[in-house]
């Protein structure tokens, strides 16, 4: 008799408990975002916000968030990013997470209003320019929204809309003028003609020394992957010229390319010289080589021996074999290896400008010749967006390639 | 007809194929049977010339297989392997239509024969044709590949153990179906196994092979009463030779006049299947229903037990 309600009060004590654990489960910390939120609060409270400098050399003034901003903007901004970082810390909704484009959207704004309010009526000497707590906060939900769209799983066409969404938003930021009173935008202002120059230059060298390597460096992965005797003395030296310095290795092509323009009829006429873009495009191209070769010999490795017995046996020839299974097999391996190449040459293309190549690398050298910080930027921004959007983008074909999600897609 | 005229070959100094000569007779199937490395794969490569002889030719009905390219050749040979080979890029529609394609058939004429196959190996052509081979079972992989094998109508089906992968139950009903399918499109079948049930189960002849050699060549029934060699003998197992004799023969040759009580054996049942009824029954015979379900005899265990005496 004692027992009974004794146990039933047990029982209930046990629900109460477990009550309790579910309603700490649902505001449990999660490990990733609990860092998220301590980096963003540290960029919006500690860190200052934009910096105030009188000319574009000198030192700066650093302008925490309430003294950078409007107060309706300073509070709005603060409300938003302390909203974000709750819902970072804890383990919530994955669709909630989004909010960190919200987030990132406010800072955008924010600093463009900053900019405004910050330089003095009629001052066109003065700079301002985003400081340590916004790149801070801007890593932080940038990859709070990353991780968040990563835990979604979009389909490959998604995350390139995504992306398209967010260059359309900064592209719009940029033509409606609302950024055009930070320093990035004064130092671009004073270089329009020569900044669109140097991108077309930038692009044409990391693009044009991809379309080039692709071309060189497939058939050679294949003639690879058909005559074994080749491959380790090939993939040897190839990885033997990536370990050489860039540096080096333009000091290296200056002899051989000067020759060829002087004693080749036509070549310099076409533009090889011992500087410029000639050796920026060779060096970037023999770079390029060991990903793609490599890849294609690994790739081509990867076809299962099955298909290929069966492909011989039921009467393919061997060219009929490559195109029409070994290549689409081998296909998104190969296209791993294009990735790889074009996000390190978009990155590598900066090196360029040190031998009068051009390409963004040339505001880079300028900014650190004058220490003047943005014109660096104005260089490494664009670099660093084109590298990014690049990855993005290849790495949505490369899934749509995979034989298991067309297989998805046709079911 | 397929002439396999003293071929050999040679890797380095050692011979995987030693002179080896072997006629197949057309519309029959023909099991090579022997342990692993004993070159009975590279026999079977050559006669479609994925692996190009060291001396001695090969013929198919009369004509040498040197005398057209090997692609050329190996289009019109069927050929089927264990684990199937299918492409995993492609449909079962696509796979199954390659060798038409790559004769240049007409597109109508292809896909019709894709439907005629896919239906024949009981594959229902508008939900497996658009499907990728990952997506099927084992056994219906095999289907596929065996389909594929036989798209372009060939005359003869090369076949390196293709039931290899399968289990127990889906292998047998795969035997079954190949037999039936070879019978429907008199196709002359060439087929490797390690695995002597296998041979006796779908065989018309039999070639041992041991170490590059053809040991024995024959029928089963001659093969079991005959072996050649102690190497055939310990092959087809001591233990197991009255079984693979009853095994091989069915009801209707063992048939005896009479009447007997208890359920009726239907005549076109394997010896060995009425010798297993018999025993489990616990009866010493058992009535014959004939084709038509009709009683036409009986079997008895003295009539088996004779049947399964090896040679005195």
């Amino acid at each position: 008799m004692i027992g009974v309600p004794g146990s039933a009060c047990r029982c209930r004590r046990r629900a109460d408990t477990a009550g309790r654990e579910s309603g700490l489960k649902a505001l449990r910390f999660d490990k990733l975002g609990a860092i998220i939120a301590a980096l963003a609060l540290g960029g919006a409270f500690i860190a200052p916000f934009a910096t105030f400098r009188a000319n574009r050399i000198v030192a700066g003034e650093a302008k925490t968030i309430i003294e950078a901003l409007p107060l309706n903007w300073s509070t709005g901004l603060l409300l938003v990013v302390l909203a974000a970082a709750a819902v970072a810390a804890f383990r919530s909704p994955v669709p909630l997470r989004l909010v960190a484009f919200a987030a990132l959207a406010g800072l955008a704004f924010a600093i463009g209003v900053a900019a405004g309010f910050l330089t003095p009526a009629g001052n066109s000497y003065a700079r301002i320019s985003p400081a340590s707590g916004f790149w801070v906060m801007l890593f932080a939900f940038g990859l709070l929204a990353a991780d968040a769209l990563t835990r979604l799983r979009p389909a490959p066409f998604v995350r390139i809309a995504v992306l398209v969404a967010v260059l359309a938003f900064v592209g719009i930021l940029l033509l409606s003028g609302s950024w055009d009173g930070l320093s990035l935008l004064k130092e671009y202002a004073s270089r329009v003609d020569t900044f669109w120059a140097e991108a077309r230059k930038h692009v044409t060298l990391a693009l044009g020394s991809l379309v080039a390597a692709t071309i060189v460096g497939i058939p050679l992965g294949i003639l690879c992957h058909r005559v074994t005797q080749l491959r380790d003395g090939l993939l040897g030296v190839l990885n033997a010229i990536q370990t050489i310095p860039s540096i080096a290795l333009f000091g290296i092509l200056i002899a051989p390319l000067g020759w060829i323009a002087a004693n080749i009829p036509g070549a310099a006429t076409i533009g090889i010289r011992g500087i410029g873009v000639a050796p920026a495009f060779v060096a970037l191209f023999l770079y390029s080589l060991l990903p793609v070769v490599a890849n294609t010999v690994v790739g081509l490795a990867g076809v299962p021996r099955d298909a290929n017995d069966a492909a011989r046996g039921i009467g393919m020839t061997d060219w009929q074999r490559l195109v029409g299974i070994e290549f689409p097999l081998a296909f998104p391996v190969i296209l791993t290896g294009i990735r790889i190449v074009l996000v390190q040459n978009i990155g590598l293309a900066t090196i360029a400008a040190l031998i009068g190549g051009g390409g963004f690398g040339v505001f880079v050298f300028q900014g650190v010749g004058q220490t003047a910080m943005d014109l660096v930027l104005l260089g490494a921004v664009p670099t660093v967006v084109l590298a990014f959007a690049a990855a993005i983008v290849l790495d949505a074909v490369i899934e749509m390639a995979k034989p298991n999600n067309r297989q998805a897609e046709a079911r | 007809m397929i002439e396999i005229e003293n071929i050999t070959k040679r890797y380095g100094e050692t011979a995987v194929v030693d002179d080896v000569s072997l006629t197949i007779a057309p519309r029959t199937v023909t099991v090579i049977v022997g342990t692993s490395g004993s070159g009975k794969t590279t026999l079977l490569r050559m006669v479609n010339r994925l692996v190009e002889p060291t001396s001695g030719a090969i013929r198919l009905d009369g004509e040498d297989n040197r005398s057209l390219p090997g692609y050329e050749l190996r289009r019109r040979i069927g050929y089927a392997i264990q684990g199937h080979g299918l492409f995993p890029h492609r449909t079962v529609a696509q796979n199954i239509a390659t060798v038409p394609t790559l004769l240049g058939w007409e597109r109508s004429r292809i896909d019709a024969k894709v439907e005629e196959l896919l239906t024949l190996f009981q594959l229902d052509p508008a939900a497996f044709g658009p499907r990728f081979p990952h997506e099927l079972s084992g056994g219906q992989q095999q289907r596929v590949g065996v389909a594929r094998a036989l798209a372009a109508e060939p005359k003869v089906l090369l076949m390196d153990e293709p039931f290899g992968a399968l289990d127990p139950i889906i292998r047998a009903k795969a035997q079954d179906d190949l037999l039936a399918i070879q019978k429907h499109f008199e196709t002359t079948i060439i087929l490797v196994t390690h695995d002597m049930e296998e041979a006796f189960q779908l065989a018309d002849h039999i070639a041992v092979m041991d170490k590059g050699k053809v040991v024995q060549y024959a029928t089963p029934s001659e093969m079991l009463l005959k072996p050649a060699t102690s190497f055939v003998e310990s092959l087809i197992g001591v233990g197991e030779r009255p079984y693979r004799l009853l095994a091989i023969a069915p009801v209707a040759s063992a048939v005896e006049p009479g009447a007997a009580e208890g359920a009726p054996i239907s005549s076109a049942l394997t010896q060995r299947e009425a010798l297993a009824e018999l025993l489990w029954s616990g009866r010493n015979a058992l009535p014959v229903a004939g084709p038509d379900g009709a009683i036409i005899g009986k079997i008895s265990l003295e009539g088996l037990a004779r049947r399964a005496a090896g040679p005195t």
